[in-house]
């Protein structure tokens, strides 16, 4: 073993975030300890070590953008370190606080806490990589261990990892499972949701709602038109695309489309 | 700074409290030997959560509250569920009743050990963090990451994963597992009761500061010891039905921090491990209260400093409780029974690893939510968690260096192991002494 000076320094930093993917660090059991001995990990608060403020290797990056302090904590952090991972949904697409970029004014936070003026926020929530570069993003809600230590390993190897860009659906006939779209008539994302969970929700008998954001190329378009043909309405199928990850671009649009529709059927409809 | 003639002023600034579940910040000052003020600051950006559930289908909510905390999912799933269950009238059946249990005795045991393990116990042992105290206490670490697996293992078993599982929906579960998955489980589970032993004695046998203060313990109540539902009780005498919660509880606001603080009639209350032992020993099985006799603890308990052996006993029950569940396992013909949404208030309760946590949810005629309201166990504790500082800091001495009352602090504040991240969140510890 290379001596603690030549070791990797690794961080890990938490934005807005419900601490999930953080948990992919600390489930690891003995794997962690072993981690601990490849590389320094120098900053992760919830776990003991404390240095924000450190020159690192490696930052991994949890949650989103959402105060004004945020945005000059993640410049710093990009300041200091070589190679930046953003981790999870919130830190990737926003997360699901990123639904309030779709409330249609700024009452939430009056609506919540009787002193809002007690409160600084941004008025939109951003992902890591909409306020600094990113040099790897990690989706998933939460992202797992089998994510982060894969890319760990290619980061000691001094490889960029590959992340996965298939859709659910591929990892789900892989697994031989049984359309949950097609046999029971529910509105799984599958279609066009990003795989790396190992399609869990279809292996459950259930639909999958998208919290690994969209593949690469997802025809959400067509998959919109599938769900109509389920009998969803307009309003339904935007919820199925604005849930978890309705920062992320092709879902932001595609669930946007269809409240499009639903305003369009109110004012004909009378 | 210091203005030595009248007054001795010094500054501590420590940026983020470490080993809490999100991050918060302390501020202390010490005027003339007397705390002046004291301020838990928990400031982590609101995630405005009740609003994201507004316009949102009752199904959704399983999935969509289980968002608000990483590291106990399940507990705003189980909330969640009783709450609408309540309001639709369905009663899910005993198959569901106890796989519920399960997963959430799954949930304790992987919470509590995380924190007695990877949080608390470096400080009682003059450690940093576990990464330092494995090198040292490699046997005890490994012992408490095995159990934090199993209780993994428990959740993913119904619910495919251990953060944010996907098996929950309003009437019962998704899926059922097969019975050869559970016999695999049950084995492992009841190999590790020894462990679990020996991890309950090594938190009680570690010297912990000698403090008795006086507050009530407040927790659900039900046949069993209380997980999910039922009533919610004090050990000062309150019996009250979860829908009369908003009547007894009343969250306000200060400028300090993001999250709101709740009252007992005005008065700061205790949730969470220790509450509940101090309310329901007479309901833990006989294997558990044998062990507890022999601990040199006597419960009930007004030490705060408990709450890590009171953690480390609960692992322990929870072992009991999902063998005991499991032992007697049966797939059913369906994991679910069929939901009807009905207009109207509906109220949950479940006991979350840090405490009782309740839920409010206005739903319409096509079972879309109107209003919601959540109150997580961390709020409720935080009155209570700056009263002790203000006992603890005067008991352990205000005339001590910085970095020992930092440490106090600290450690005080950790005995509540606050997840800030449900309370939204950030401890920094700022002392003047004026
Ligand atoms: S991506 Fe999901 S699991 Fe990860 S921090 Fe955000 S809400 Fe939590
Ligand atoms: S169940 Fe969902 S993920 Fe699996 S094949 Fe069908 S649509 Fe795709």
């Amino acid at each position: 073993m290379t001596e603690s000076a030549a070791k990797p320094r690794v961080a890990v930093h938490k934005f807005s975030s419900c601490d999930g993917c953080q948990l992919a660090f600390l489930n690891l059991g003995e794997t962690l300890l072993q981690i601990a001995e490849l590389v320094d990990i120098v900053h992760f608060a919830e776990a003991g070590p404390l240095d924000p403020e450190a020159a690192v290797d490696i930052a991994f990056v949890e949650g989103s953008i959402s105060t004004p302090d945020e945005v000059e904590r993640i410049q710093r952090v990009r300041a200091n370190s070589r190679f930046l991972v953003s981790i999870g949904a919130c830190a990737t697409a926003g997360g699901i606080q990123s639904l309030r970029n779709l409330a249609e004014d700024n009452q939430w936070l009056g609506q919540v806490y009787a002193r809002p003026d007690y409160i600084a926020t941004l008025d939109k929530v951003t992902p890591i990589a909409g306020q600094v570069k990113v040099d790897l993003e990690l989706w998933g809600c939460p992202v797992n261990s089998r994510q982060i230590v894969s890319a760990i390993r290619a980061l000691l190897f001094g490889v960029v990892p590959v992340t996965e860009q298939d859709k659910v659906c591929l990892e789900c006939k892989r697994q031989q499972r049984v359309c949950v779209l097609v046999a029971q008539g529910t509105p799984c994302m599958g279609p066009v949701t990003r795989t790396g969970c190992g399609a869990l929700c279809p292996s459950f008998g259930r639909d999958c709602y998208g919290c690994y954001g969209p593949a690469e190329n997802p025809n959400t378009q067509a998959l919109a038109r599938r769900f109509e043909g389920l009998g969803l309405a307009p309003d339904a199928i935007a919820r199925r695309f604005h849930a978890i990850t309705s920062g992320a671009p092709a879902f932001h649009e595609a669930g946007l489309q269809q409240s499009d529709l639903k305003r369009q059927e109110k004012d004909h409809g009378g | 700074m210091a203005d030595e003639t009248q007054q001795r002023s010094v500054e501590l600034h420590v940026p983020v409290l470490t080993r809490v579940e999100g991050e918060g910040a302390l501020h202390l000052r010490i005027r003339d030997g007397q705390i002046e003020q004291l301020q838990l600051a928990i400031f982590e950006p609101p995630r405005l959560f009740e609003k994201f559930l507004e316009g949102r289908s009752y199904e959704e909510v399983p999935d969509l509250v289980a968002r608000i905390c990483g590291i106990c999912p399940v507990a705003y799933q189980m909330s969640a569920v009783d709450a609408l269950e309540s309001l639709f009238g369905i009663d899910p059946g005993p198959w569901v009743q106890d796989m519920r249990r399960v997963l959430y005795c799954g949930e304790w045991i992987e919470s509590h050990s995380l924190h007695i393990h990877l949080l608390a116990a470096p400080d009682f042992f003059g450690y940093d963090n576990v990464m330092a105290m494995a090198k040292d206490h490699p046997d005890e670490v490994r012992r408490g990451m095995h159990l934090q697996g199993l209780g993994n293992a428990l959740i993913r078993l119904l619910g495919a994963r251990s953060v944010h599982p996907v098996g929950v929906r309003v009437g019962g579960f998704h899926h059922a597992p097969d019975e050869r998955e559970v016999d695999n489980l049950l084995r492992q589970l009841r190999d590790a009761l020894p462990q679990a032993e020996a991890m309950v004695r090594w938190t009680a046998a570690i010297d912990l500061p000698e403090r008795t203060q006086s507050f009530p313990s407040v927790a659900c109540q039900s046949d069993d010891y209380p997980l999910v539902g039922g009533r919610i009780v004090s050990d000062r005498g309150l019996s009250i039905d979860k829908s009369a919660f908003e009547q007894q509880f009343a969250e306000h606001q200060e400028p300090h921090s993001t999250a709101l603080y709740s009252l007992l009639d005005g008065q700061p209350y205790l949730v969470g491990p220790m509450a509940r032992l101090n309310l329901h020993r007479d309901r833990l099985p006989a294997a558990v209260t044998h062990l507890m006799d022999s601990l040199p603890i006597d419960w009930p308990s007004a030490n705060p400093f408990h709450g890590m052996v009171a953690r480390a006993i609960e692992i322990y029950y929870a072992l009991h409780e999902a063998i005991r569940l499991l032992g007697a396992y049966r797939r059913p013909a369906q994991p679910f029974v069929p939901v009807t949404p009905k207009a109207g208030t509906g109220f949950g309760c479940s006991e979350a690893p840090r405490g009782l946590l309740w839920h409010r949810y206005d739903v319409d005629a096509q079972g879309l939510i109107t209003a919601a309201r959540i109150v997580p166990p961390t709020s409720q504790n935080q009155a209570r968690i700056e009263a002790d500082l203000r006992e603890s800091l005067t008991d352990f001495g205000l005339d001590q260096p910085d970095d020992a009352l930092r440490q106090h602090c600290e450690q005080v504040i950790r005995n509540y192991d606050p997840c800030i991240s449900c309370a939204t969140h950030f401890l920094r510890l700022t002392t003047e002494r004026l």
